[in-house]
């Protein structure tokens, strides 16, 4: 019944992609793509609160009763939400200044109640920690993905201020691709998101019947 | 009996599902309550460590003496008092600093720390916090973009009057691409920061010459008897 790891590691990352095949987190996504910095801030906390949260519902997993899982998911989801605000506030105050921003919005990422209900509430803990990490990790590289898109495009950078996220000794990584660039500042509002999101998954549609490989997503029960 | 079919049994029960909620809720609350005493102290520091650090932008060291939150006054405002950090070089009040905050950014309220030297010029100023679209609207955070700096210097008479907006609404400031409704809110409350700092400069230079820090009473008092007047 639980699938192997191999394939829990393949439909997170790319089968049942989260943004590109499950079609779920739209909401944050968009609003934080704009650049690739920031789609990487928001894939990483979303992923520790993903992992965190699958934990937990698959530990309580024989107690919940369908009647009443769904509060009992988004109150976990949502206390989550808050401690990790309110630890990182403290702890990795840094951290928060630059990230601060977008924890509250993962509340509304519904991919994560999506993985509590339609994996973690079936399956034994390791599975589900691993199903919430390959997820995470899915998601944290759709964000970047298409943040990058936005931000060349929008801005003519490349992870731009990625210093003040990940330490200064990854600041050689932000790139300016064309100086004095005028951008196209549709690519930067949300219309952009939507264009650039759409391109992004006929491509991998592309690819995906290009290698012959159209391994269909298996439909989760739906939501 | 294994464990199993007891659930299964309890689970059976019509008040289950109020008992599992009501159970969830409660140790959910617990655990945020607990998660919110083992941060408070913390978080309360951080912040204030996070306000000397501001301040220290927006009044630079050479100007004062004194340790900036000890010496402050409370000034009536429109909504509230308005807390006003003295930079004190002895007894002289050489700069000030106070925040301001505008909701008319684009995503909520802005607030701003204004450094303001004795002469009017603002020395410096910088967001504190805000919630403007990443990328676009945050731009006007020192960390993001220079643009902030361009404050640095001016007064309420350099640029002139008409000259304290946007360029796109005919003034001096630059906007961004795609944020103009940011920029506009800032060069607004700035002016208005400007303008609180005139409407109250004679107070609080005089606020301290007599002795710093046993002057807050009193000088309290004569602002409640002009209050309404200014702002």
């Amino acid at each position: 019944m639980t699938p192997s790891y191999k394939q829990i590691i393949r439909e997170g990352l790319w089968d049942n992609n989260v943004v590109f095949s499950q079609m779920l987190a739209l909401c944050p996504l968009l609003a934080v793509t704009s650049t690739a910095t920031n789609g990487l801030g928001m894939g990483l906390v979303s992923a520790v609160v993903l992992v965190c949260s699958n934990l937990l519902v698959s530990l309580i997993r024989n107690w919940t009763s369908p009647e009443v899982r769904i509060p009992v998911f988004i109150l976990i989801i949502a206390s989550l939400v808050t401690l990790v605000d309110l630890f990182m506030n403290a702890w990795f105050h840094e951290l928060h200044k630059v990230l601060g921003l977008f924890i509250p919005l993962i509340v509304t990422n519904c991919a994560i109640l999506g993985r509590a209900e339609a994996f973690a509430s079936r399956h034994p803990i390791l599975p589900a920690i691993v199903d919430g990490l390959m997820m995470g990790i899915g998601l944290t590289l759709a964000l970047v993905a298409l943040g990058a898109v936005r931000e060349v495009l929008g801005s003519g950078t490349l992870f731009a201020h990625a210093g003040l996220l990940l330490g200064s000794s990854f600041s050689s990584i932000e790139l300016t691709l064309f100086d004095e660039y005028r951008g196209i500042l549709l690519m930067l509002l949300p219309p952009g998101g939507f264009l650039a999101l759409g391109f992004l998954i006929a491509g991998k549609r592309l690819l995906e019947r290009r290698t012959k490989n159209t391994h269909q997503p298996v439909p989760e029960a739906n939501k | 009996m294994s464990k199993r079919s007891f659930i299964t049994r309890l689970r059976a029960h019509l008040a289950y599902p109020s008992l599992l909620l009501g159970t969830a809720v409660l140790l959910a609350t617990s655990l945020l309550a607990l998660g919110h005493l083992a941060t408070k102290t913390v978080i309360a520091q951080r912040q204030a460590e996070d306000l000397i650090n501001s301040l220290a932008q927006v009044i630079p060291s050479s100007l004062h003496d004194n340790n900036l939150l000890t010496n402050h006054l409370d000034l009536p405002a429109k909504d509230g008092n308005q807390q006003v950090f003295l930079a004190m070089q002895g007894q002289t009040v050489t700069a000030v600093a106070y925040s301001r905050v505008t909701r008319e950014g684009y995503g909520g309220p802005i607030r701003l720390l204004l450094g303001v030297a004795a002469d009017g010029k603002l020395l410096g100023v910088r967001v504190l916090s805000h919630s403007e679209t990443p990328g676009l609207g945050d731009k006007i955070e020192i960390a993001k973009s220079d643009w902030i700096l361009e404050f640095n210097g001016l007064s309420l008479t350099n640029p002139p009057a008409g000259q304290w907006a946007v360029k796109k609404d005919g003034g001096h400031f630059d906007q961004f691409t795609g944020a103009t409704i940011t920029p506009r809110a800032l060069v607004k409350e700035i002016r208005n920061g400007l303008m609180f700092f005139e409407n109250h400069r004679s107070t609080l230079f005089q606020a301290a010459i007599p002795q710093p820090l046993s002057t807050t009473e009193p000088v309290k008092a004569t602002f409640d008897n002009r209050d309404g007047g200014s702002q």
